[in-house]
């Protein structure tokens, strides 16, 4: 399993393995989380933050803040290092890199074709978008009347491409389409992703498909309760499940046939890892569902860091770090609309 | 500088840079309303460091949190006046009128300003994007207006060709497309419209590519090269741009191509196909443009003037606000009285200040007219104070070279004191040549001359270290001139300074052979080395002897002294324990091996003996009882190295095992008498508390002490050895540097003057002068250095500094000047 990463490693990933570790170090921890609870305003946010890694970023933002200001910066943050890692990484390295942003490209495509199609204007509708999964012609999305357009107008350029392939068909877009369009690019990248990972092998390979294994698992679930009472049969439901994960293949036909919640539940708990997640749930509920999956992903996520010489602490940087800006996101709404007995509703504690 | 009063200029200190200044840990009590005054005074004066007693509370909890984000709001501000400035090209400048502002109205007029000023920009910007729209405007008409033209007259020249062909034809809508047009029937002849526009030149490759996928081809384009960057109106920032047409047919490719160039962030300017048009639009869109232009030339003089009064006060605004916040940081660091009437600061101070605190307490509250004063009171502590050294300019960079290693412990023996001579003296051993000594006191005579000026600017990094550290280059220069003299060396060629050279030939034969040929006709050469052995064959055999011995003097007298030294924390602490079983025995072990080592070069270069001296040291270990022969320097040699020998082997067990067991002793002492002994109010229980704080709290656990003896009495035993050894890199850097600059003398200068060419010899000169600049002079300096600092750091200090102190660092807006620029 293990090849001889530790001889080699370094030559070309130990600075930016370094410099990963070092921005791991700048996560805010369970007592910042404390204390940004406790602010009365935006203000004070603001100030507890001048004080962490976030503190350049938000230095220079006039007084009446808003909470899109402070994602927005904290999100600038992100990039910024992302690009830096982007560009002193050599191969593989950096189109591991880039893998991590295509679900962001993905999310963005899928956003703008929605808004278009609600007629929401396209600047607008660009400000949305994540920064990580911007590409050159993002705008042109708004043209395209159906998917086949859409494949052969703009994504044809972008590393989406290949995922196209499996859901070209002509059909008018709508909601339900867009959102199946969704989960079979997001299909596609997983497995493609998955795939990247098993041939870099080593370590990367082993901690990586864990965490994909993890991440196909949770869409798979949260397909199948998305889907409950759609018109999405069961055939069609099957097909968007990614085809490797913990579930694949016995929990996934499952999984298809599942009408309401606590069936779901009853597959999932078959399964010893996922097991506890449900358990913490009452029968019939479904909404802190989100909440247990992202705390298990951070758990996860931070195993990465455990082990040398490999690629996921890149990914579990990344992931890392978006759960702190919705926690600051999820903070600063509380704190803005006076929902401070919600805060802890949402916040995922990182360590 | 950190100087506070007294010691400046060339006067030396006093002997108080040996032991830090003595501290005391107070308390003041502060009334509310004179909280500021007298924090304020606190920090002009320096000399408080202020405890934080509010570590647990987040900052926004905090007592002035309000006035802190008050006063981060001001200097937003600040850096966006800065910031504007630097665009605009202003240089702040030192304003010579220090108009006497409040820090209230001071909020307020920089609220107001900011508002101006925003104002002025927002009027400004949306006036150059107007500019900027019809600028693009005049460049879009220009541009296509040539593609018609060009189009025009070469479909003129068909039409013509095709009007003797066929009669009946109507006029041409669209002359580009003639071609097309033509072939086909005419009466399937529609009406083409047309976009005119600009696109960012990196993105006209996808522009073209996804016009041609979305209209399946049914488009023509046509683009020009605007050579100039174009300023963009929406971003402002200059793009390379192209100027396109795009021709189209039909209502769903036109909203297509519409979408697709709003994507692309092309910015579409109407065009009308008639001549006539066009030119009126060209002189309409001129003088609007030049009217613009006047309106902005307007708006920015008014912007300059306002950032102009801005610029004259920046800089006494930028203090005031970073004085202020940093006033709220330390007030926020005090803890509030119960009745909130009062705030409670602890901090610590040197002794000697107490006088001047409490001045500066009672013009504070004078000030403030405050009814009652602030009370100042010392308190009794077990905590280990912060160290203190006032040092000036001159002894500073010795104490940072000192404390990169580690911040001494509080009133413990200062290696600084003997650094100040004893670094620059070892490394001018290293780099001993009065040439290169004489170039480097050129280049930090050069720095001190000019300090004045220097100081007061931003120096680079590299620049900065070597500004700090000019006194210290200083010393190193002059020693080096010293030294370099002993050696007789100047770039490597000897000269008979003091007198000629004390021997001569004997006959002819005898020159560059060996020093055997040689009589002595004159008296000894009085100072150094004689010039006579520079090339000779036994020159290295020679100098090798000589340095290598004085390498090993110079190290048993440094390592000595640092014994000594903790004989006087051992002293100072009164730590009997340490004088009996440390110091003592370590003095015996090191000069009854390395310190008889020393005599007997002594004794050697006196009498001139030829005794061997590594055989005797060798075999003083191997066969003591052996007779020496004609090693022998001295009668009862024999019986002194036997008596050395066994003074050597008692002192090892004598470090080793005594002083666990009184430490266990005197913890078990101390516990016994814990619950009878009355407290003592004496000086020296606070003195010594401090000392013993860890043995009073911790167990006491024999096997650690144990084991941690025996580690430092293996380390002193082999250290002693590996210590005595190391000091042979001031032989060995010697070596290298003569050896290096003879090289450059022999091989490059003297080469070059051989071929007489004056060419040659020019170019021997350049790359000698670069070769001496940068081997020599650079990076020899640089090694040199970094091998005296590792002889003071690891061979001198390792002997009795402990250096786990901190730094004093008083609340003072001296240093809040040196800070960073408006960050926090």
């Amino acid at each position: 399993m293990y090849g001889f990463e530790a001889l080699t490693f370094n030559v070309d990933g130990g600075y930016l393995e370094a410099i990963v570790r070092g921005h791991r170090a700048g996560l805010l921890t369970a007592s910042d989380y404390n204390n940004l609870c406790q602010c009365e305003n935006l203000d004070d946010i603001k100030m507890h933050l001048s004080a962490t890694e976030y503190g350049p970023y938000l230095q220079n933002e006039p007084s009446p803040l808003h909470t899109t200001t402070i994602v927005e910066k904290c999100t600038l943050k992100l990039v910024d290092e992302y690009k830096h890692m982007l560009c002193q990484a050599t191969e593989p390295l950096s189109t591991f890199l880039e893998y991590i942003t295509y679900g962001h490209m993905i999310d963005n495509v899928v956003l703008i074709v929605t808004g278009t199609l609600h007629e929401r204007d396209v600047h607008e509708l660009l400000e949305k978008c994540h920064p990580l999964g911007m590409f050159d012609s993002i705008a042109t999305l708004a043209v395209a009347q159906n998917m086949r357009e859409l494949y052969r107008l703009v994504l044809v350029d972008t590393p989406l491409a290949p995922y196209f392939s499996e859901c070209i068909t002509s059909e008018d877009l709508d909601d339900m389409n867009i959102e199946i369009m969704r989960n079979t690019l997001y299909k596609a990248y997983l497995e493609d992703f998955y795939r990247f990972c098993q041939k870099l092998g080593g370590a990367t390979a082993e901690i990586m498909s864990d965490l994909l294994s993890f991440e196909a698992d949770r869409r798979a679930v949260n397909i199948t309760i998305n889907s409950i009472g759609t018109e999405l049969t069961r055939d069609d439901r099957r097909k968007l499940y990614s085809n490797f994960g913990l579930l694949y293949p016995y929990g996934h036909e499952e999984l298809a046939v599942c009408e309401d919640i606590d069936q779901v539940r009853g597959v999932m708990e078959k399964y010893p890892p996922y097991q506890s997640i449900f358990a913490k749930m009452s029968y019939g509920e479904s909404q802190m569902l989100d909440k247990a999956f992202y705390e298990e992903e951070v758990k996860r996520l931070c195993l990465a860091f455990e082990q040398q010489f490999h690629y996921a602490v890149f990914f579990a940087y990344m992931r890392l770090r978006e759960q702190e800006i919705r926690n600051l996101m999820w903070i600063s709404e509380c704190v803005a609309q006076n929902q401070k007995s919600r805060v802890h509703d949402s916040v995922v504690f990182i360590f | 500088m950190g100087e506070v009063r007294g010691g400046g200029g060339g006067c030396c200190p006093p002997m108080n840079l040996f032991r830090s200044e003595p501290m005391q840990l107070v308390q003041l009590i502060i009334p509310m309303e004179s909280a500021h005054v007298t924090v304020s005074y606190l920090g002009d004066l320096g000399l408080l460091q202020f405890k934080d007693l509010n570590a647990d509370k987040s900052p926004f909890q905090r007592t002035y949190a309000a006035q802190i984000k008050k006063s981060g709001e001001m200097a937003r501000r600040l850096r966006f006046f800065k910031d504007q400035m630097l665009k605009a090209g202003f240089s702040p400048k030192k304003s010579a009128t220090q108009a006497d502002i409040n820090i209230d109205d001071l909020e307020v007029k920089l609220a107001e300003i900011e508002a101006e000023l925003v104002e002025i920009n927002a009027n400004g910007e949306k006036l150059q994007r107007a500019y900027n729209e019809l600028v693009e405007y005049k460049l879009v008409l220009q541009k296509a207006s040539e593609f018609f033209h060009s189009a025009r007259s070469s479909a003129a020249e068909q039409q013509s060709e095709y009007a003797s062909r066929q009669i009946g034809e109507e006029s041409l809508d669209t002359p580009l497309l003639l071609e097309q047009e033509m072939s086909t029937d005419s009466s399937k002849q529609v009406k083409l419209g047309f976009i005119t526009g600009l696109v960012p030149r990196q993105k006209y490759m996808a522009f073209e590519r996804i016009l041609f996928r979305a209209t399946r081809g049914n488009v023509f384009l046509r683009q020009a090269v605007v050579e100039d960057p174009v300023t963009d109106p929406i971003s402002g920032e200059k793009v390379e741009k192209n100027v396109f047409v795009v021709f189209y047919s039909g209502e769903r490719a036109k909203n297509k191509i519409l979408k697709i160039c709003e994507a692309f962030g092309a910015n579409r300017y109407p065009f009308s196909e008639d001549l006539n048009k066009q030119d009126h639009l060209v002189t309409e869109v001129s003088g609007r443009l030049s009217e613009l232009k006047t309106t902005i030339d307007v708006g920015l003089l008014q912007r300059d003037n306002l950032l102009q009064t801005i610029g004259d006060q920046f800089e006494q605004w930028e203090f005031l606000v970073r004085k202020e916040k940093s006033i709220y940081h330390t007030l926020n660091m005090l803890s509030l009285d119960v009745t909130k009437k009062c705030l409670v600061a602890e901090g610590w101070s040197p002794v000697f200040g107490t006088k001047l605190i409490q001045d500066a307490l009672q013009r504070a509250s004078f000030d403030s007219n405050s009814q009652v004063g602030a009370i100042f009171q010392v308190l009794q502590t077990k905590e280990l104070p912060p160290t203190y050294f006032r040092t000036n300019k001159f002894t500073s960079p010795f104490q940072e070279i000192v404390d990169a290693y580690g911040v001494a412990k509080y009133q413990e023996a200062n290696p600084t004191v003997y650094t100040i001579v004893t670094f620059p003296f070892l490394f001018a051993v290293m780099f001993g040549d009065w040439g290169h000594g004489i170039c480097l006191l050129l280049a930090t005579l050069f720095l001190i001359i000019r300090e004045k000026k220097f100081s007061s600017q931003k120096l680079g990094d590299i620049m900065e270290m070597m500004f700090g550290g000019r006194y210290c280059i200083l010393m190193m220069a002059l020693f080096s001139i010293y030294t370099g003299l002993i050696y007789n060396e100047f770039f490597s060629v000897p000269f008979e300074l003091f007198a000629p050279s004390a021997y001569a030939c004997r006959d002819l034969s005898c020159r560059d052979s060996t020093t055997m040929g040689l009589i002595k006709v004159r008296p000894t050469y009085p100072f150094g080395v004689d010039p006579v052995w520079h090339g000779s064959r036994s020159e290295l055999p020679f100098l090798n002897s000589l340095k290598m011995k004085m390498s090993i003097l110079l190290g048993v007298a440094q390592m000595n002294l640092g014994i000594i030294l903790s004989y006087c924390n051992a002293k100072f602490f009164r730590n009997g324990v340490n004088v009996w079983f440390q110091f003592i025995p370590q003095l015996i072990f090191l000069n009854s091996l390395f310190g008889y080592l020393s005599l007997l070069i002594l004794v050697k270069w006196s009498t001139g003996s030829k005794a061997d001296l590594y055989h005797v040291m060798i075999y003083m270990f191997l066969s003591p009882t052996d007779d020496l022969g004609e090693n022998q320097l001295f009668a009862g040699q024999k019986t002194l190295q036997l008596v050395l020998l066994l003074l050597a082997f008692v002192a090892v067990p004598w470090m080793l095992i005594p002083k666990p067991f009184i430490l266990k002793k005197q913890h078990q002492d101390r516990h016994q008498g814990h619950s009878y002994t009355l407290l003592e109010s004496s000086e020296d229980n606070f003195q010594l508390g401090a000392n013993h704080d860890s043995h009073d709290h911790e167990e006491f656990e024999f096997s650690e002490v144990f084991v941690h003896q025996l580690i430092h009495t293996i380390e002193f035993v082999l250290g002693s050895v590996s210590n005595t050894a190391s000091y042979l890199r001031l032989w060995a850097l010697s070596l290298a540097h003569s050896e290096l600059s003879s090289v450059f003398y022999d091989k490059l200068l003297m080469l070059a003057w051989g071929y007489n060419n004056v060419i040659i010899l020019i170019v021997g000169i350049i790359v000698f002068i670069c070769a001496t600049v940068g081997v020599l002079l650079v990076m020899e300096t640089l090694s040199a250095f970094l091998h005296a600092l590792r002889l003071h750091w690891v061979e001198f200090q390792n002997k009795f500094y402990e250096g786990d102190g901190y730094k004093f660092y008083p609340f003072s807006f001296a240093w809040t000047g040196d800070e960073d620029e408006l960050s926090l």
